[in-house]
């Protein structure tokens, strides 16, 4: 067994909150570049442009990318082979608090009846699971709440099969429209339970764009599900082009004989997570 | 596509050649409110209180800005999705505010308030907070300081980059989905 102290992951999370709001990773900022040289639309590729511009200015100055800093998603995997000295939960709570306050990011979490500002950002969102070996692996997310309007669950009939999640999943993005700050991600959750699937999309959303799924079969349905939806045309905010959505990533579970539950996550342009290991 | 220079506050003579696709840089002071503003907006009207800013001629900007870093005028600030604010715009274009700044579609009834009021609805880029505050050269708050990142500001802007998404004579800029190259059609 390898024993980690609590208090030595509050930093760890706080360093990490901050620098995934200021910096786009890698493969977004990559995607951007591509997409800005295959757009046939002036308009398109301009707003590739200033998404780029920004993303420069938040490095310049430290800004967040979006003052939506999101609700802060975690999934936290324990190793087996670990004890953790003091709470868990609370040291990833006090890192993210700590990185909102210390990085100026805006608090987005309120009273869902008063709508009184919690002042903190909390509470974190947070996903633990256990995983074989001796470490703990912390992702981050910083989820807008634009992108998580637009998201959807639903129950399809298993009769529905692939024809039925294709359909869904397109619809969903037509009728989003330029709502959730296209080009999207969106992330597909297929099959567990009524709430099994929204987190397999939400997790499905950590993947890098340029990460095939390993599941050929799967990877071919994401292929087919950007495509089609590239196809709408809605493109960059909307304002038309070949580019509505970067990329699909479906993740699945068995689910009920009775079942075909289907979660629809989107995400926004501002792609921003990243990951600890301790 | 044209592009316009306009200063605050803006006139029907200003809004009217507006069409959905042009360019607009404003420049003078704009106002932010968003959900939970609104809400209190229109309870003031109710009440028939003073409003904390003037309606007429003025430009509302629905953004809830990230905190002001030492040094700095304002944090990040890009626009939210305007559709959650499409219950309360028709009511105010109607006592005379001339233009909002959002992204995301409006709804059937704010459209028409555009043109019976000749009002605009601008677009500004989403996700771009950070570049776009550059272009704030002020803030400060005036009213509800107890919603925090909801509050209402005074923003001091200058050529501050918008797209007009609906003008006021019916036109709209984004695209319309191809669902039949979609295959839902």
């Amino acid at each position: 067994m390898r024993t980690i102290k609590a208090a030595d992951i509050v930093p760890k999370v706080a360093d990490m909150v901050r620098h995934a709001s200021i910096h786009l990773p890698a493969d977004v900022k990559r995607a951007f570049k591509d997409r800005m040289a295959a757009e046939d639309s002036p308009a398109a590729r301009e707003i590739f442009r200033q998404l780029l511009e920004n993303s420069d200015m938040a490095e310049a100055t430290g800004l967040p990318l979006c003052q939506d800093c999101g609700l802060a998603v975690f999934f936290v995997d324990v190793g087996e082979d670990v004890v953790v000295q003091g709470s868990l939960k609370d040291a990833v709570t006090r890192g993210m608090v700590l990185g909102y306050q210390e990085g100026f990011l805006r608090k987005s979490s309120c009273d869902p009846m008063t709508r009184a500002n919690t002042g903190d950002n909390t509470p974190a969102i947070i996903h633990f699971d256990f995983v074989p070996g001796d470490r703990i692996r912390i992702a981050f997310m910083a989820k807008g709440g634009g992108s998580e309007n637009m998201s959807r669950v639903t129950m399809l009939s298993p009769a529905q099969g692939w024809e039925g999640i294709r359909r869904f999943v397109v619809e969903r993005v037509a009728e989003a429209g330029p709502n959730p700050c296209p080009p999207i991600m969106l992330g597909v959750g297929v099959g567990g339970t009524f709430e099994r699937a929204p987190i397999l999309a939400k997790r499905a959303l950590l993947r890098h764009l340029d990460e095939r799924h390993p599941d050929p079969k799967i990877a071919a349905l994401e292929d087919e599900l950007l495509d089609a939806v590239n196809r709408l045309g809605i493109g960059p905010m909307g304002l038309g082009g070949q580019t509505t959505c970067l990329g699909v990533k479906i993740e699945m579970a068995p689910c009920h004989l009775a079942s075909l539950p289907l979660a629809v996550n989107v995400q926004c342009h501002s792609i921003r997570h990243e990951e600890v290991v301790v | 596509m044209p592009e316009y220079k306009l200063r605050t506050p803006l006139t029907d003579a200003d809004v009217a050649p507006l069409r959905a696709g042009d360019v607009v840089f404003i420049t003078g002071t704009i106002y932010t409110a968003r959900d939970a503003a609104h809400k209190r907006l229109m309870a003031l009207i109710d009440e028939g209180q003073p409003l904390p800013f003037e309606l007429a001629g003025s430009i509302v900007y629905y953004v809830g800005p990230s905190p002001a870093p030492p040094g700095r005028p304002i944090g990040a600030a890009g626009p939210t999705t305007s559709y959650r604010m499409d219950t309360y715009a028709p009511r105010l274009h109607a006592l005379g505010q001339k233009a909002s700044i959002g992204k995301g579609k409006r709804s059937d009834a704010v459209k028409a308030a555009l043109r019976e009021h000749t009002a605009v609805y601008f677009g500004a880029t989403g996700g771009a907070g950070a570049l776009l505050s550059k272009c704030i050269t002020a803030a400060r708050i005036i009213a509800f300081d107890d919603l925090g990142p909801e509050a209402i500001r005074e923003l001091t802007v200058e050529d501050f980059p918008v797209l007009v998404i609906n003008d006021s004579v019916g036109g709209e800029l984004y695209a319309v989905p191809d669902r039949k190259a979609a295959g839902l059609e």
